[in-house]
């Protein structure tokens, strides 16, 4: 492999590895602030172990979600110094933001939240946890505000030196693009943070142990999970798709498997892309769904890959097409499992369950393959462009780095991370096997 | 506009080396001043709330770096590729070992996570202070405009230097003295019984050794970077730095003597703001200094991102500077006085 493709596994992989922590911390952060909401107002300490319990958990997750962030603000300069040189002037501002206004809240507000329980009031312990969630909700926000300039260039200007400026600071920040995209990666991130709280849930009252807890996890996690669930298919997902197919219509061809332009255009549920013969091989189709779900009418046209320029079409179509109906099935699965469990909690028959129980403590992992695929699509889907339209990714890497360079730090990063994951693997199940009556002795003993 | 945020980011950097230098130096004394368990988790549980906030300081300033001089940003940061991924795997680890440690109550779990921190702190601070001799004695930056350090060449100051040579591995040594001893100062206030014992008498030693390098230091940058100390003498403003660095010099062993554990530490956080902000000074205009021909150097004009940038930038910054502070006030607040190992935060 060359620099350049070395150095797109690289991000692709610590940016895949590093979003397996925050996607639960963003969401958990939210359901610690309803947890310590319900403590509050129900004046039930079984709450308040609860949110401990969690907070626990939520600890270990942003270490290492810190840790492995912490290479990603580098990565722009070790790695991607033309494309930092070229827009840092813009997204910079962002990348700024970032750590002036969220960081700084999180850090120091997570230091208060997590060890001044005994030193604050229960209310100031509650300001505490909102200023995390915050923190942490508004951190999320300049990433994808980020993110959103690369797939959607607005509010910048051209220099004579061939760089960018920014030019509108509030078109820059307000993206439309960047609001449906974080609308859609925030209500995707309380799924996952959802599923696995009615997953430890599942999992304690399987094991009759921790039942009181068990049932509060599965209450929160089933009703916010239902919620989040819903929201990420109307109105996120739509409108989001709805602005793909506006400014990225060869990324909507290709996460669609659609080679041929036409009217009333089919929509493919199942089918393999041959990108050498260029066709979809066993599809099922759904006629006229596309062309509405991309411009709200049943005749509109879609244009086909075969109608793009050979170099302005994403390089890997396949993979693509996969991960993008991986994240489209899953979330349907998912709104379709939240909905039986609702539904059983209304009908107070899901603690009893056992089936449901069984099934919801599996579930957990799906919606963390949801979510990287679902970045896996916005992140191909704007190739072979870095910022869509203007920079090519193939200008954008760092011209005196050389792949061996980068090869031998990728080793490094893999094996860390790979040590990292085993670690953190254990001291959450560690914590979970604990449970959450144990949260009460803190204080005494190791 | 540009000269305002190039002392801005010289400004957050020295907060950061400030803030998390006491927690690099705590774990680099932390395996000889605290000997037991129980002495081991009051050390960690001196700097816990406080190591990942100080730490931002790091990402913010980098943040800011971006967004006021991108091109800076590249160069540097594509420059020192190696360098700089191992001092992030440095971090990693530091991080890890701070938060893992007290997850387990095995004892061979726990002596690994102590030399892990040992390990990782003090590197750092070595990296970090070769960091800044790499700064002061400047980069081979080409026709390009990048450039690309070798890890180490043959340890000498020439046009084509490696990242570590006989320069920089001094600034770096003379960095692992200045905050170890400021670590000790840090531990001197925050703890009490044995570990604060042995911390104020290590304080003494440790501040002759730093005045002893801190004078080679200071003799070697001026055979490498003669023109800094000429900038510095023809701009009188920063000679109140000179005399900041001295004063602060002379009191730290002052205060120390007479057990004013806040004061030699506050005087020890002013000696490294005041030498920091000297260096950065005497850089001024420059950023990054080419070593083959000064033409090439990166200075705070063809560096800087554009002026509305820079403008509006200020405002931001400004407001989240105050509410920063007022965090971090608030957060030293709320753990202010000693910590013993019953404070017990990492027993969850």
């Amino acid at each position: 492999m060359d620099a350049l493709t070395w150095g797109r596994f690289q991000f692709g992989f610590l940016a895949t590895y590093h979003y397996i922590f925050p996607q639960l911390t963003m969401g958990l952060a939210l359901l610690i602030v309803v947890l310590k909401i319900l403590a509050l107002r129900k004046g039930d300490d079984a709450y308040n172990r609860a949110a401990q319990f969690w907070a626990r958990i939520f600890a270990i997750n942003f270490v290492v979600g810190v840790v492995t962030g912490i290479p990603l603000e580098f990565q722009f300069g070790t790695n991607w110094a033309r494309f930092s040189t070229y827009s840092g002037g813009v997204i910079g501002l962002t990348l700024a933001l970032e750590g002036l206004f969220a960081f700084f809240a999180e850090s120091a507000f997570l230091g208060l939240f997590l060890f001044g329980e005994k030193r604050l009031s229960a209310k100031g312990h509650l300001f505490a946890a909102v200023m995390v969630f915050l923190g942490a909700w508004l951190s999320g926000y300049f990433i994808i505000a980020t993110n959103a300039f690369m797939q959607y260039p607005v509010g910048y200007r051209m220099t004579s030196e061939n760089t960018l400026q920014l030019a509108d600071m509030w078109l820059y920040l307000f993206n439309p693009w960047a609001i449906w995209q974080y609308l859609h990666n925030m209500n995707a991130s309380v799924v996952t943070a959802s599923f696995v709280m009615s997953a430890v849930g599942a999992f304690y009252l399987l094991s009759n142990r921790f039942e009181k807890q068990g049932k509060i996890f599965l209450k929160v996690g089933v009703i916010s999970g239902f919620i989040s669930c819903v929201g990420l298919l109307f109105p996120t997902g739509d409108f989001h798709g709805k602005m793909v197919a506006k400014y990225q219509p060869a990324a909507l061809a290709a996460m669609e498997g659609k080679f041929e332009t036409g009217d009333k255009a089919e929509l493919a549920i199942i089918g393999q892309p041959d990108v050498v013969n260029r066709r979809l091989e066993n599809p099922i189709y759904v006629p006229y769904v596309l062309s509405y779900l991309a411009y709200g009418s049943f005749g509109a046209v879609v244009k086909g890959l075969n109608d793009f320029p050979e170099d302005e079409i994403p390089d890997n179509i396949e993979l693509l097409y996969y991960a993008y109906h991986i994240m489209v099935g899953l979330g349907t699965i998912f709104i379709l499992l939240m909905l039986i469990s609702g539904i059983k909690l209304w009908r107070n028959t899901l603690f009893q369950s056992r089936a449901m129980l069984w099934i919801l403590m599996c579930a957990f992992p799906f919606p963390y393959i949801a979510n990287s695929m679902g970045w896996l699509v916005a992140e191909l889907g704007r190739q072979p462009w870095l910022i869509y339209g203007l920079f090519r990714t193939s200008e954008g890497n760092s011209e005196l780095v050389s792949g061996g360079n980068i090869a031998f730090s990728s080793l490094g990063f893999m094996g860390m991370y790979l040590v990292i994951g085993v670690l953190f693997l254990y001291l959450i199940g560690k914590v979970i096997a604990k449970g959450p009556e144990e949260a009460m002795i803190i204080g005494g003993g190791a | 506009m540009e000269t305002v945020w190039f002392f801005i980011i010289a400004a957050m950097l020295a907060v950061y080396v400030v803030l998390d230098g006491f927690d690099f130096g705590a774990g680099i004394l932390h395996l000889f001043v605290a000997k037991n368990e129980g002495e081991r988790r009051t050390v960690i549980n001196a700097i816990g709330p406080f190591w990942d906030g100080n730490e931002v300081w790091l990402l913010a300033g980098g943040g800011v770096l971006v967004f006021a001089f991108p091109k800076a940003y590249a160069v540097g940061f594509s420059g020192f590729y190696l360098p700089l991924i191992m001092a992030l795997w440095l971090l990693i680890l530091r991080g890890i070992s701070i938060e893992f440690r007290g997850l387990e109550t095995n004892a061979l779990w726990r002596s690994f996570w102590d030399g892990a921190f040992f390990f990782s702190s003090s590197l750092m601070a070595i990296i970090l202070g070769a960091a800044l001799g790499n700064v002061i004695r400047g980069v081979p930056i080409g026709e390009t405009g990048y450039f690309s350090g070798p890890l180490f060449t043959d340890f000498r100051v020439s046009e084509n230097p490696g990242v570590l040579d006989w320069y920089t591995v001094t600034v770096g040594v003379f960095a692992l003295v200045v905050l170890t001893l400021h670590g000790a100062l840090f531990l001197s206030y925050k703890t009490s019984g044995e570990v604060q014992k042995r911390s104020q008498s290590l304080c003494l030693p440790l501040w002759f050794v730093m005045v002893l390098v801190g004078v080679l230091t200071t003799i070697a940058t001026a055979q490498v970077r003669p023109d800094l100390y000429r900038n510095l003498l023809g701009r009188p403003w920063t000679w109140v730095l000179a005399f900041g660095v001295i004063v602060s010099t002379v009191l730290i062993p002052l205060f120390v003597v007479r057990k004013r554990d806040l004061l030699a530490f506050l005087s020890s956080a002013g000696f490294i703001v005041c030498m920091l902000a000297a260096t950065a000074a005497g850089l001024y205009p420059t950023m990054l200094t080419s070593t083959i021909n000064r033409e090439f150097d990166l200075t705070i004009h063809n560096a800087a991102a554009g002026p509305l940038s820079l403008k509006v930038g200020i405002i931001w910054w400004g407001i989240a500077i105050v509410l920063a502070v007022f965090y971090f006030v608030h957060l030293f607040r709320a753990f202010k006085g000693k910590v013993s190992p019953e404070t017990d935060i990492y027993s969850h």
